[in-house]
């Protein structure tokens, strides 16, 4: 079977008028399969954001191939909905709902047949009714909601989240750790997350794949996360994910340290 | 009236009033003592005369004149430059092709170009109209412009991830999102035009406020 997601070799380069340019990813390989919760995890700086733009199609890679569905990625497309870090992919001019709706509207769809289901979309993130409020009187955690039922409603074969929690403080980001997780049991929408966090992978993620340190980096390794139902932080199994993860990404973070030095 | 409310008001108004009287005071006493010309008339003189022209009407119809050729001017500047800032800063190309002309010509003061106005378009409403769209054009578009270069990245991708083409991101997504911009544009060139069409009909008109 083929994976969805296929990265073969790639390699990213950033030009620079300089001269200096910059390879951010290079011999950057992993498959991702359909449903699966794919945690993309590294150092900062390491190039993991760089692996979502490609993979959105925001940019292209300087050699090597991305694959969806078997065929090159060649540029962005509703296939794969995007969430984020910051909220400053938001329309500050549409309110809540009508953010969520942008998809439909833009293909096309009566109003009349979407507004109910973007409703619904907005009580799964948790924001019923908040619909009519614009995203400047939200706060960062419910922007970050309308971010993730704007993408989900869109309906892509592929949800690519960006640290979408970096930026909330510790209790928020938890709660929305929490939600995001029951979120996706009952739509088993296929994610890309990424996240410097390994909390955060461990409690999300099915697999998790650990990056070097950048630049040209690369996978290190990945790890199948055997856990199911709802994640607890004090389990024995929870802390010896964490563990091996951490023992992965340790002398990644060093290195990461040392050149930004 | 209580003594505490008379304190609020003094500290809240006193100021204003002091600066207004003196005002008033120093113009009479220049006016009548120092200079004594009829050049330079006394403020109640000023009164007198003003309320004189609001009785007869000739105020109003000169206000009016000088409001329309404005509105005028100033609609077809807005109208004009906004497209043209869309466009450079949608497209590098169009922004280096149109520069030079932008950088060049609006610091040329707009009052410098009455007599060559009055020169192309004759004394009559062209010439003011010419002048007003002159001197709005170049803010507006300046202003849209920045407001199109400032949209924030993420708002384009998240629109093409979500399915958009690249005409309903330029309709959806940075046209509203540079309003703000061209408003703040539009502002500043109302000011610019009531400076222009004054000076324009001082030096050149039959009737407005100049």
């Amino acid at each position: 079977m083929t994976p969805l997601v296929s990265f073969q070799d790639v390699q990213k380069i950033y030009r620079s008028l300089q001269g200096a340019d910059y390879s951010a990813v290079e011999h950057f390989s992993v498959e991702i399969e359909a449903g699966e919760f794919f945690c993309l995890l590294g150092p900062s700086g390491c190039g993991k954001t760089t692996v979502l733009k490609l993979l959105a199609g925001f940019e292209l890679p300087t050699a090597g191939h991305i694959l969806m569905h078997g065929r090159p990625v060649t540029g962005a497309s509703r296939d794969r909905g995007v969430v984020f870090q910051g909220d400053d992919s938001l329309f500050g001019w549409l309110t809540a709902v009508e953010n969520v709706e942008f998809g439909l509207r833009m293909r096309g769809v009566a109003r009349s047949e979407r507004r109910e289901r973007a409703l619904r979309y907005l009580q799964l993130v948790g924001l019923g009714g908040q619909e009519q409020k614009y995203p400047a009187e939200l706060s960062g955690g419910m922007k970050q909601r309308i971010q993730i039922a704007r993408a989900l409603f869109n309906e892509p074969a592929m949800l690519l989240m960006d640290e979408p929690f970096a930026a909330l403080d510790a209790q928020t980001r938890a709660l929305m750790q929490a939600e995001l997780a029951s979120i996706w049991k009952t739509t088993r929408t296929t994610v890309l997350f990424i996240t410097h966090d390994i909390d955060e992978a461990v409690t999300l993620g099915t697999r998790i794949g650990v990056m070097r340190a950048g630049p040209r980096a690369r996978v290190k390794g990945v790890i199948d996360v055997a856990l199911d139902g709802a994640r607890s932080r004090t389990d024995d199994a929870f802390l010896r994910y964490y563990k091996q993860v951490y023992e992965m990404i340790r002398d990644e973070v060093a290195k990461s340290i040392a050149r930004t030095d | 009236m209580p003594p505490r409310r008379l304190r609020q008001l003094w500290s809240r108004y006193g100021g204003y009033a002091l600066g207004f009287v003196s005002l008033f005071l120093l113009w009479h006493l220049a006016a009548v003592y120092l200079v004594g010309s009829v050049l330079f008339p006394p403020p109640a003189l000023v009164f007198r005369k003003a309320v004189t022209l609001i009785r007869t009407g000739v105020l109003l119809e000169h206000l009016w004149a000088s409001t329309q050729r404005i509105l005028a001017g100033f609609i077809a500047g807005s109208l004009l430059g906004i497209p043209i800032g869309l466009a450079m800063g949608s497209f590098r190309p169009v922004r280096k092709l149109l520069e030079p002309y932008t950088e060049f010509l609006r610091f040329i003061p707009s009052v410098a170009m009455i007599t060559v106005a009055v020169i192309w378009f004759g004394i009559g409403e062209a010439s003011k109209i010419f002048l007003i769209i002159y001197t709005t054009i170049f803010i507006v578009i300046l202003n849209t412009a920045a407001g199109v270069s400032a949209i924030a990245p993420n708002k384009i991708r998240a629109a093409q991830a979500l399915g958009a083409t690249r005409t309903q991101i330029f309709f959806h997504v940075a046209l509203p999102a540079t309003v703000p911009y061209i408003l703040t544009g539009m502002r500043l060139a109302m000011a610019n035009s009531f400076t222009t069409i004054v000076a324009a009909e001082l030096v050149a008109a039959n009737e407005g406020l100049g």
